[in-house]
């Protein structure tokens, strides 16, 4: 198994502890002038999300985690997993619930998403940065009324709900942004 | 390589607050009649301190035999001190020392150390002289002298520890107590030896911290375990003579009352080189002039080094080392 030495921690690293994986998030190198010098580091669980703080000492060793992000595209969802497959080797894999998470209600067919494998086995999804959705649910609107701040709730077609201006109808296709679940713009069909 | 891997790391506006902090201190010790000197940087011995680790290049003649190993200094104390020996007075270096392994928000393998000697000053005397060189340098506001706190003091009021006689069992409990997380080839470590690594985590993971608040502090009297090259005092438990100073918990100075003692010297060297093969690091040459130095006789001294890098950190308000420094040691 590869390892790594505290001298090589950086963000973005690789790593099993207790036998989970995790990112280093952030690394600090502490050491009194003429005294014991450790990394304390910010990790991530790449299986929860859940973020933690471990202390190691200078030069110990850490199991590199087998850990990759890969772009994929959604396939289908077939009610218990969630189908993606590599645009060049076409290889499929099959997320489940806990991998997909929240990432559920931006999925639409044929969106590119990155698949974080761990081991090769999908441990976390996360969409696109933009995506577009179509309206299904939202009350209908005064047309011509770009006035008018608060907006309304509409619900999109994979069950997000974003706030939206009050000109918007059923069955436009709006652009969101998924990092903050926010109405971006319209999009011309 | 980027386009603009060229350009240096400090803005123009920290380079020149440092220059004026440099001068500054020239001023300071021009009044007072301190000699400015210059030590090398290379040389054929080496610090033995196992928490350090030396730069080492190789010299190929003419005028010493081939191959010949050199160090690059990790501090010019060890040449400063064979000038007292030869009657020098007081004598001050600002000058660039190389650490093996250290680079962060507070570490540059390369950093620039002030560094001055006082013949006939205690380490009191020495923190008092240092007070007076902020107090020049515009770092000091208010009239009030700077707080002080013995190391043990300091562990009382900010850990609830005894760092000297609570059992090494009793630091790891605190440790955890304290939510620290315990390096694992520190977990079933708890005899002695593994003391100060214990001092160090609580000291760096929740004392330090706990000190940003407080703008100046000087800690001293060290555990005798930590004196380095500083004298230890017999007292009912031996303390070092030795005191740092804390900026908003950051170190910026390390002084001592200065061991004098050629035998207790050489004793020490020789412990921190069997410390290092136990661990399995490097072994230097110790620096066997110095110990003759010593030998000769130094006038009762004390000393101490001060972070220039991390002090202009504190003149500009920046919150990294590399804004101090033209190039850090990745864009050299």
């Amino acid at each position: 198994m590869a390892t790594y030495s505290t001298s090589e921690f950086k963000n973005g690293l690789k790593i099993m502890l207790d036998n989970d994986p995790y990112s280093i998030v952030e690394n600090e190198f502490v050491k009194p002038g003429k005294g014991q010098a450790f990394n304390r580091v910010k990790v991530k669980n790449l299986k929860t999300g859940r973020v933690i703080d471990r202390t190691f000492k200078s030069g110990e060793t850490v199991e590199a985690a087998d850990v990759m992000d890969t772009e994929m595209q959604f396939l289908y969802n077939d009610g218990e997993y969630w189908h993606f497959m590599h645009p060049t080797t076409f290889e499929q894999i099959a997320a489940d619930q806990n991998a997909v998470g929240d990432t559920v209600k931006w999925l639409k067919e044929q969106d590119t998403c990155l698949v974080t494998l761990w081991n090769g086995q999908p441990i976390s999804v996360s969409p696109p940065n933009f995506v577009e959705l179509k309206v299904v649910e939202t009350d209908p609107g005064v047309r011509g009324d770009t006035s008018g701040g608060g907006g309304k709730p509409a619900t999109l077609e994979t069950g997000a709900v974003v706030r939206v201006p009050l000109f918007i109808e059923i069955g436009e296709v709006l652009k969101v942004d998924t990092r903050t679940g926010e109405y971006v713009s319209r999009v011309k069909e | 390589m980027q386009d603009n891997d060229w350009q240096p790391d400090a803005e123009i506006r920290v380079l020149r607050l440092r220059a004026g902090m440099n001068a500054g201190i020239r001023a300071f010790f021009a009044e007072r009649g301190v000699l400015e000197v210059e030590t090398p940087v290379l040389s054929h011995a080496a610090t033995t301190d196992p928490n350090l680790d030396s730069f080492c290049s190789h010299y190929q003649g003419p005028g010493a035999p081939t191959d010949t190993p050199l160090y690059l200094h990790t501090s010019p104390e060890f040449p400063m001190k064979r000038l007292l020996a030869a009657g020098m007075g007081p004598i001050y270096q600002i000058c660039k020392v190389f650490r093996n392994g250290e680079a962060g928000r507070f570490h540059n393998p390369e950093f620039t150390l002030l560094e001055w000697y006082r013949p006939g000053y205690t380490h009191r005397e020495l923190m008092v002289e240092m007070q007076d060189l902020l107090q020049a340098l515009g770092l000091l506001k208010g009239e009030e002298g700077i707080p002080m706190l013995s190391y043990a003091a300091l562990f009382r009021t900010y850990a609830n520890l005894d760092p000297h006689r609570d059992t090494v069992q009793t630091l790891h409990e605190r440790a955890r107590e304290l939510a620290i997380s315990v390096p694992d080839s520190m977990q079933n470590r708890l005899d002695e030896a593994s003391r100060d690594a214990y001092l160090d985590l609580i000291l760096t993971h929740h004392i330090e911290p706990a000190l940003h608040a407080t703008e100046f502090l000087f800690v001293y009297d060290y555990p005798a375990s930590q004196a380095a090259l500083a004298r230890i005092r017999n007292d009912e438990i031996p303390v070092a003579e030795r005191f740092e100073l804390y900026c908003r918990g950051i170190e910026l100075a390390n002084g001592f009352h200065e061991l004098t003692d050629a035998r207790e010297q050489a004793r020490r060297f020789a412990r921190d080189l069997s410390l290092r093969e136990a661990r399995g690091q490097s072994i230097p040459p110790m620096d066997h002039r110095l110990i003759a130095a010593l030998q000769a006789g130094i006038p009762p001294c004390a000393g101490v080094a001060v972070g220039l890098d991390r002090l202009c950190m504190i003149l500009a308000n920046v919150n990294h080392i590399n804004a101090t420094l033209t190039f850090s040691f990745n864009s050299a």
